[in-house]
């Protein structure tokens, strides 16, 4: 009988994946919560889209718009019950219930920003926002715009941003080169694998330089301020730690800010699903399996590698998944291994510095929905975390603690992904039985 | 022995009576069965008899406990009423013969007209038989009620100790003389078991098993939504799955909001050992029951679900007092879904019992040994 | 692309077909539609659906991501706080 494999997320991993388990001979079922294939790498206008449609989306049943809101995990020995709702929101969506003989998990990661004081007035954006917002609609979130935060991605955001007219004051590393620098020149020699990736970089860079956009490192974003939306931006040079060093503020109009500082892997899905995590990652084995029977794992869930690493974890996850053989992977391994040295590289040239909380001040806002801030987090952290959190409303807003829950889980000893219900059902669709299993909506 | 609502208010009462308390829980205090439920402090679904008593006892309690002296507000008391309704014409018999019974006990039990019920919750569904309020219904935000609770206990001379498993009894004479904990032995006069649904399994650890069971329940939580519902609205339904002794699933409609917007749907009561594990079509069942009572909650998003263990026993009451079998060992366990509602009455008749004062209400019902809590072959 | 009239609490804004409606409330010129619980203005943060910060009322229907819909010809968006009545 053929093997059924449901593969969650269309982004570079997913889209791998379905490729390799169509090619391995298995039916494949392929989910995007969103309604357009390629995840956030590959956003693009609808338009455009329409006529550079991945091919494999013919080969397999893909569901654009198809939401998986609950894993169910009925029997142990099995890959969970796959609970769907697909269309578009605002109406009523139709409920499904996929039951596969492999799961492949491929939710990929969004960006994640440390607080500051002011990050929640109107025009403090995500970087990730703000590029989606320029490849997707053409849409610019600002005329003079600040990009700060960590890692290599600050560069291609403001490419995006330079491409659809904004102004970019600056872009900001908070790293000071010497961080960064020893990170991506130790054995460069192993670098070379990524070749691809240095040279999409080293163009970004050069096209900053020839905008006349600085780049600088070691300073950061560390208050937004504004009358109802953002109209400056207070800048500070921070130490390796990432302590601020007094008297080093500078501000500067903008209005807009665009702040990322890496990246949060997704992992409401797969901790539904049960899988162990190490480090904040799904664990993984050579064959991209997780600690859950017939459940994989690829992409930024596996650790953040960047798009052609997830690429071949994709392939490896999506060909065991399908019933083929792991001894003909040896070539696509390579290139993931690969991959995972770039990640520790990335990971070692763009941390996180263990001070950054230096720049919160107790009215400081931790949870964004429930409007909760720094000082009562600390004040109220003598019970259990769930009861700090019931008791404060920390992260049991509507994000259900997707942006604060990192920082929740370094002031109290919380699981930030934990969410059962991984993406919000209305009580009229959770109501209606599902619709008859293995139907192709 | 638990930090949850129950171990807090007993700590308190004892602490208050000039008895030195430690308070122990094993994770944090107030984290596990006080953490996952809807904060109710109910009359309104208990018929004539001692359970019903305790609850008066409670009620009466409660207010003094949440407002002496506490910052922050932390426990949410708020005295919402309830509203039970019945949707058929037999269901509407049996909640107003519930009622009058409710009524001679001295319970406030007010029949609300189609007109008096629209007024007071306008978006209810107009498909009722009969409605009746209970003004005296009140709700906390539960981990934040035992949190007041525990910090009341501290400041009157009680101690804290979280992160500390028991795992045994040390016995002399039929008496226990200390504990083994993950943090070594701790001696006492007095050892209350207050382990909520891991009683049973306490109490195993110590040799003296009393039998508590987890009766699994989920509850779904939507957006914060503008006012809606305006106190606990639920069908009278809820008073039989309560009362019910089924292992497989029972639901019934419970609706109330929140103090942060948020409404809050159960109940659901089925066996499942310490199964943690969602189940959509429970979920499923819970969202359709309470849009019967609310069809305007139809587009409304659920964000969160979450599940918790009732302290289960099998004759629905409460076990509080001393164990015939070991000295020194007593147990406060065993309120099923009330804990909340029952814990400063508990707490009084424990301490009562334990000071030697005349208990305001019979601890007889209670009692360890009884058919229900010791098994026989057991003793 | 085909231009779209949709209105935000009774006022006509236009865009075009396959924006998302926080795109379009973008392109107009707003930065905040949604009122925190303390009334504090908010707007896009996020962009991908994940912080829930753009929120808005789409014919009726509350909650609605609008950085994750597709606006629709003659679709009527409100914005929503917790205060009001449904």
């Amino acid at each position: 009988m053929t093997r059924h494999v449901v593969i969650v997320g269309a982004g570079p991993a997913g889209l791998a994946a379905a490729t390799a388990a169509v090619r391995a001979g298995a039916q494949v079922t392929l989910l995007d919560a969103a309604d357009q294939a390629g995840g956030q790498y590959h956003r693009m206008p609808l338009d455009t889209y329409e006529t550079k449609r991945p091919r494999i989306l013919e080969r397999c049943d893909w569901w654009p718009g198809g939401a998986v809101w609950a894993l169910e995990r009925h029997d142990e020995r099995r890959p969970p019950r796959v609970h769907v709702i697909s269309g578009p929101d605002g109406g009523t969506r139709r409920r499904h219930v996929l039951e596969p003989d492999a799961l492949v998990l491929a939710p990929g990661a969004h960006d994640r920003t440390l607080p500051f004081p002011g990050w929640e007035l109107p025009g403090v954006f995500t970087a990730g926002a703000a590029q989606a917002l320029a490849k997707g609609e053409g849409v610019a979130v600002g005329d003079r715009v600040l990009v700060a935060g960590s890692g290599p991605f600050l560069l291609p955001v403001a490419a995006s941003l330079l491409a659809v007219g904004s102004h970019v004051t600056a872009v900001l590393e908070a790293n000071p080169a010497a961080t960064v620098l020893r990170g991506w020149t130790q054995s460069p020699w192993r670098l070379a694998a990524q070749a691809g990736k240095a040279a999409e970089l080293a163009a970004y860079a050069a096209l900053l330089a020839r905008r006349r956009v600085p780049y600088r490192t070691g300073r950061a974003v560390i208050e937004a301020r504004g009358d109802g939306r953002v109209e400056e931006a207070v800048t500070a040079r921070l130490r390796a730690d990432w302590s601020v060093v007094a008297g080093s503020e500078r501000t500067t109009a903008v209005d807009a800010l665009c702040v990322t500082h890496g990246f949060s892997p997704q992992l409401e899905l797969p901790v539904a699903a049960g899988c162990a995590l190490r480090d904040g990652f799904v664990l993984v084995d050579e064959d991209q399996a997780t600690s859950s029977t017939g459940v994989y794992a690829a992409g930024e869930v596996t650790g953040i590698a960047g798009a052609p690493a997830a690429r071949a974890e994709g392939v490896v996850a999506g060909w065991v998944a399908g019933g083929g053989s792991p001894a003909r992977l040896r070539t696509v391994r390579r290139r993931r291994d690969e991959g995972r040295t770039f990640a520790v590289r990335l990971a070692a040239a763009h941390p996180i510095g263990r001070r950054w909380s230096g720049w919160l001040r107790p009215d400081t806002l931790v949870c964004r929905c429930e409007e909760t801030d720094y000082g009562t987090l600390c004040r109220t952290a003598d019970v259990s975390a769930r009861a700090v959190r019931l008791a404060t409303r920390a992260g049991l807003g509507p994000c259900q603690a997707r942006i604060c829950g990192p920082t929740l889980a370094e002031l109290l000893d919380t699981n930030p992904h934990d969410r059962p219900i991984i993406s919000p059902i209305r009580l009229g669709e959770l109501a209606n039985p599902p619709e008859e299993k293995e139907s192709t909506p | 022995m638990g930090a949850g609502i129950i171990g807090a208010a007993c700590a308190r009462e004892l602490a208050l009576a000039g008895v030195s308390v430690t308070l122990l829980d094993r994770d944090g205090a107030a984290g596990a069965t006080t953490a996952h439920g809807e904060g109710n402090i109910l009359l309104s679904d208990k018929g004539p008899g001692p359970e019903l008593r305790l609850a008066q006892l409670s009620r009466r309690l409660w207010p003094a406990m949440v407002t002496d002296s506490v910052p922050g507000d932390r426990a949410e008391w708020d005295t919402k009423g309830g509203i039970v309704v019945a949707a058929t014409d037999e269901g509407a018999r049996a909640l107003t013969e519930f009622a009058a019974g409710q009524r001679a006990a001295g319970v406030r039990a007010e029949p609300l007209d189609p007109c008096a019920l629209s007024a007071a919750e306008p978006h209810l569904t107009r498909d009722v038989t009969a409605a009746v309020h209970y003004p005296e219904d009140a709700q906390v935000q539960p981990a934040g009620a035992a949190s007041v609770l525990m910090h009341a206990a501290l400041r009157a001379g009680a101690t804290l100790r979280t992160g500390c498993e028991v795992l045994g009894a040390v016995t002399w004479k039929e008496r226990v003389t200390a504990i083994r904990t993950t943090e070594g032995v701790l001696e006492a006069d007095l050892f209350v078991n207050a382990a909520g649904p891991w009683a049973g399994e306490l109490s195993r650890r110590l040799g003296a098993p009393v039998d508590v069971r987890p009766r699994r329940g989920e509850i779904l939580v939507t957006t914060p939504l503008p006012p809606t519902v305006f106190h606990k609205v639920y069908d009278a339904d809820y008073v039989g799955a309560v009362g019910s002794d089924a292992d497989e699933l029972q639901a019934s409609a419970v609706v109330e909001s929140t103090r942060a917007g948020t409404v809050l749907l159960g109940s659901s009561r089925r066996a499942a050992g310490f199964d943690g594990r969602l189940r959509p079509e429970v979920l499923s069942v819970i969202a359709g029951r309470a849009l019967r009572l609310f069809p305007c909650l139809s587009g409304v998003p659920v964000m969160r679900a979450y599940g918790g263990f009732r302290p289960y026993v099998t004759d629905h009451l409460p076990i509080i007092g001393a164990d015939p079998r070991l000295d020194g060992l007593w147990h406060a366990t065993g309120h099923e879904g009330a804990g909340i509602g029952l814990a400063p009455g508990t707490a009084r008749l424990l301490t009562d019992l334990v000071t030697g004062r005349a208990p305001e209400v019979d601890a007889g019902p209670f009692r360890v040994d009884r058919p229900a809590v010791i098994p026989r072959g057991a003793e | 692309m085909r231009p779209i009239r949709i209105s935000l609490d009774g006022d006509p804004l236009t865009g075009s077909d396959g924006q998302t409606i926080a795109g379009l409330l973008l392109a107009a010129g707003l930065r905040s539609w949604r009122r925190a619980p303390s009334g504090a203005p908010r707007g896009v943060f996020c962009g991908i659906g994940v912080c829930f910060d753009c929120l808005v009322t789409v014919n009726g229907v509350r909650d609605v991501r609008a950085c994750r819909s597709r606006a629709r010809d003659g679709d009527v968006v409100t914005t929503q706080s917790r205060a009001e009545a449904p």
